[in-house]
């Protein structure tokens, strides 16, 4: 039975794949032909140094930057293989709340100050034509639990949290209509360690029990080390290695992994 | 004494018919035809300066300014009651410019500007009824950028507004808005009604034409008769049209929209009709509340 | 059980290698110390058939853990083939690999490496729940597995991560056993326990070679490779002189 799975697992169409993106600013390269294929259940991590051009990366995979040029093709079920680049924009925004999910580094930027807890949680149902109030706060209710965050929380608005309840917030707001793709950049900056390992591990199951897809961007090395499956390292806008994160980390094939690597302080 | 008068004119004479002038009525009008075109959705106008304070009705004046004839009678209500500064200012206002004909009762209007308030007596086909509108956007106060509103107008993108009535329900219990309650229009819209109390929001599906004119925000929205107006809410959480429990105290109905007055330094109060037309038209017709004959013995 | 039912599909007889090398050779180029490709080893080759435990020989330095590693995919072989239960460790792609690792290829590493904060009894949960198995089942496995490792129970709700290096030897040696992987890399596992442990960890092997798992190792601890191991690979015949 074991065996069938696995032997399942392997021949599987990718989720997302990225062909030849570009983008330019002004004659600055942000990023530059850059490629690759993500699987269902595959989490890639993004790494580099502050103007390596990951973010710019990141923000043209998830729709908020216009590439130059190039594809990034989504696995749109019965629609096949679709160039979200070419969608119209109610149908890439229709996308950004239901099969996408993006997680700020700031979790200010991710929600609404505003509102409640719950009123967080539940935006993306109603958006989505959820018109059951019950059931809405059922459903807050319960990812609230999955993030850790108290029940009688929730009709605190995320101004009364701190920055890592803010942050496990964002996350329970963004998959709370089950998405299939998470863009996430720089999760855990700005978080104390303590609350850092917390929400590593939180994300780990949520990724193993849902079956998530998602591209990381960070410069912390050791929060890739358990959370991605596989690294892209870039350096001025280029992808200069990608492998195994364990095997990127612990053999490094290009110098510039090496420095980055080497350069990370012991503890 | 008015200049016109010194000279020995007509009153009014010294004014445009309806004191914009004609390009401007012109302008209006266009928008007008688009927003009834387009049920609930704003349409951008170039609201003009008016001889009054911005929240003293200066889009429903304009409105009521370009859709009116010589041959129209004219009815002003300000919260119901005709009888207000805001109702008298803006009626004597439209007397002197245009010269029409003014009238309190609803039945005789054929033009009724409101603040606040639909009137209790149902409106007919031929009338039209024109609000004046603080704030047109629905959105507004969950989503501050004009330019994300438009954009989530544009693609029906409404959940947030969902998001206002859930927060009201974790707060209060119920969906505490009581007025501006937020309605879709034909399915498509989502409408700002002007601050009526959601007691009228039924009344919005109507037989005379709804104009909306919001002056500072300068932005007109209207409903052709017979649109259908829904007012948003959850499955186990309906719409229910809400009023003070009570009768009126001069007419004694139990149906109409009913104001708290104070009438004693001890907390002593009672209730009235709103609609002041409305109540006067039942006591005159016999009907009596339970301090009608205090008021009649007066 | 499970391990028996795994293994009629990766290895058809019992003579059919489940892990099997050819050609493997490693190079390591330090960019900040010039760039030079500098050559570790080459021509290795090695085989192990299910039910068979070789260990890996040589002076230390001679290339045992980084052998080790290339089976596993942690370090990139530079050229030749490393085929465990039918792929090709050297050419897969990163997803086929933790694949491999998930079902098929069990690593026992001296050092133990997870996320902080994660209580024990979830660490050596997890290889398990990787591969779909409930929750409930999954604890119970590892906590047996913990008894038996003697691990007191107190510690099991606490994160490895501020344990003694004997008890993170055993969380890790538990970790490694919880599934019944065909095939397995044990490196030095014997090493830092009192014998009491020792021979837990032994019988630990000896049952895993009874299912049929193949192991490969690196045994300093000359009684335990007496003990459980049928062949010895010296690594020094690969080496390629500096």
């Amino acid at each position: 039975m074991r065996a069938g799975a696995f032997r399942a697992e392997a021949p599987v169409a990718p989720i997302l794949s990225v062909r030849g993106l570009t983008k330019r600013y002004g004659g600055r390269v942000g990023c530059e032909d850059v490629g690759f294929d993500l699987y269902p259940g595959e989490v890639m991590g993004i790494v580099g140094e502050s103007g390596s051009g990951k973010s710019t990366l990141l923000n043209c995979l998830a729709g908020h930057l216009r590439p130059d040029a190039g594809e990034v093709l989504f696995d749109l079920g019965k629609d096949g293989m679709r160039d979200t680049l070419a969608l119209s924009e109610p149908e890439r925004r229709r996308l950004a709340r239901t099969d996408w999910a993006f997680v700020h580094q700031n979790p200010r930027d991710g929600l609404r100050m505003t509102v409640s807890a719950g009123g967080n949680v539940g935006e993306r149902l109603m958006a989505v034509g959820a018109r059951n109030y019950g059931a809405i706060r059922a459903s807050a209710l319960d990812w609230l639990g999955r993030v850790e965050i108290a029940a009688d929380r929730i009709d605190d608005r995320p101004a009364a949290f701190s920055g890592g309840m803010q942050q496990r917030l964002q996350i329970a707001r963004n998959l709370v209509t089950g998405p299939r793709l998470v863009f996430m950049d720089e999760p855990t900056g700005g978080l104390d360690v303590s609350v850092q390992a917390r929400l590593l591990d939180l994300l780990r199951g949520l990724v193993r029990d849902m079956g998530l897809s998602a591209v990381i961007v960070t410069h912390d090395l050791a929060v890739v080390r358990l959370l991605a499956h596989r690294l892209m390292v870039m350096k001025g806008g280029r992808v200069v290695e990608t492998g195994l994160t364990d095997q990127v980390l612990d053999d490094p094939q290009h110098g510039y992994t090496q420095l980055l690597v080497s350069s990370v302080l012991q503890v | 004494m008015t200049q016109a008068e010194i000279r020995g004119e007509a009153p009014g004479a010294d004014y445009t018919f309806a004191y914009l002038d004609e390009q401007t009525k012109r302008m209006i009008r266009r928008a007008l035809l688009k927003a009834l075109a387009v049920p609930g959705y704003q349409v951008p106008f170039a609201s003009r300066e008016m001889p009054m304070p911005y929240g003293w009705g200066t889009g429903g004046v304009q409105v009521s300014a370009a859709v009116l004839t010589p041959e129209d009678t004219l009815k002003v209500i300000d919260q119901g009651a005709d009888d207000t500064t805001n109702a008298v200012s803006i009626r004597k206002f439209f007397q002197k410019t245009a010269g029409i004909a003014v009238t309190e009762h609803t039945g005789e209007a054929t033009v009724i500007q409101t603040r606040h308030r639909i009137p209790e007596a149902p409106l007919t086909e031929g009338q039209i009824l024109v609000y004046q509108v603080p704030i047109p956007e629905p959105l507004r106060f969950l989503e501050p950028r004009e330019t994300e509103t438009r954009r989530m107008h544009a693609l029906e993108e409404y959940g947030l507004m969902h998001v206002k009535l859930y927060e009201d329900i974790a707060r209060h219990g119920e969906i505490a808005t009581a007025y501006a309650y937020p309605v879709k229009i034909e399915g498509r819209y989502v409408m700002d009604p002007s601050p009526i109390p959601k007691f009228d929001n039924p009344k919005l599906r109507m037989a005379a034409i709804q104009l909306f004119g919001a002056g500072r925000e300068q932005r007109i929205y209207a409903l052709p008769p017979y649109t259908e107006v829904v007012s948003l809410d959850f499955e186990d959480h309906p719409f229910v049209p809400g009023k003070a429990e009570g009768a009126c105290a001069l007419c004694g109905s139990e149906t109409s929209y009913l104001d708290e007055v104070i009438v004693d330094d001890r907390g002593g109060r009672m209730f009235v009709c709103s609609d002041t037309d409305y109540c006067a038209g039942r006591r005159a017709a016999g009907y009596r509340g339970e301090m009608a004959a205090e008021e009649g013995g007066a | 059980m499970a391990g028996g039912a795994a293994m009629g599909i990766w290895a058809k007889k019992k003579d059919q290698a489940m892990i099997e090398l050819s050609g493997v050779a490693k190079s390591f180029t330090l960019y900040n110390q010039g760039g030079a490709a500098i050559p570790v080893m080459a021509g290795a080759a090695l085989s192990v058939a299910p039910g068979e435990c070789v260990a890996l020989t040589g002076a230390s330095g001679a290339g045992k853990s980084t052998l080790m590693r290339m089976i596993h995919g942690n370090y990139l072989a530079a050229s030749g083939r490393i085929v465990v239960g039918g792929l090709d460790v050297a050419a897969a792609e990163p997803r086929e690999i933790l694949a491999l690792r998930r079902h098929v290829l069990g690593y026992v590493s001296q050092f133990l490496r997870v996320v902080p904060r994660v209580p024990t009894l979830d660490v050596v949960a997890e290889p398990l729940l990787a591969v779909g198995v409930p929750v409930e089942a999954a604890r119970d496995r590892a906590a047996a597995l913990l008894a038996r490792l003697n691990i007191p129970r107190p510690l099991w709700d606490l994160s490895p991560t501020t344990f003694s290096g004997g008890e993170q030897q055993r969380v890790n040696i538990a970790r490694g056993f919880a599934h019944d992987y065909p095939a397995l890399l044990l490196d030095e596992p014997t090493a830092s326990l009192d014998p009491g442990n020792r021979e837990v960890v032994l019988e630990l092997i000896e049952a895993a070679k009874a299912r049929g798992a193949a192991i490969l190792g690196i045994f300093h601890d000359a009684g335990a490779r007496a003990r459980v191991c049928d062949r010895e690979v010296d690594v020094s015949a690969f080496a390629v002189a500096p």
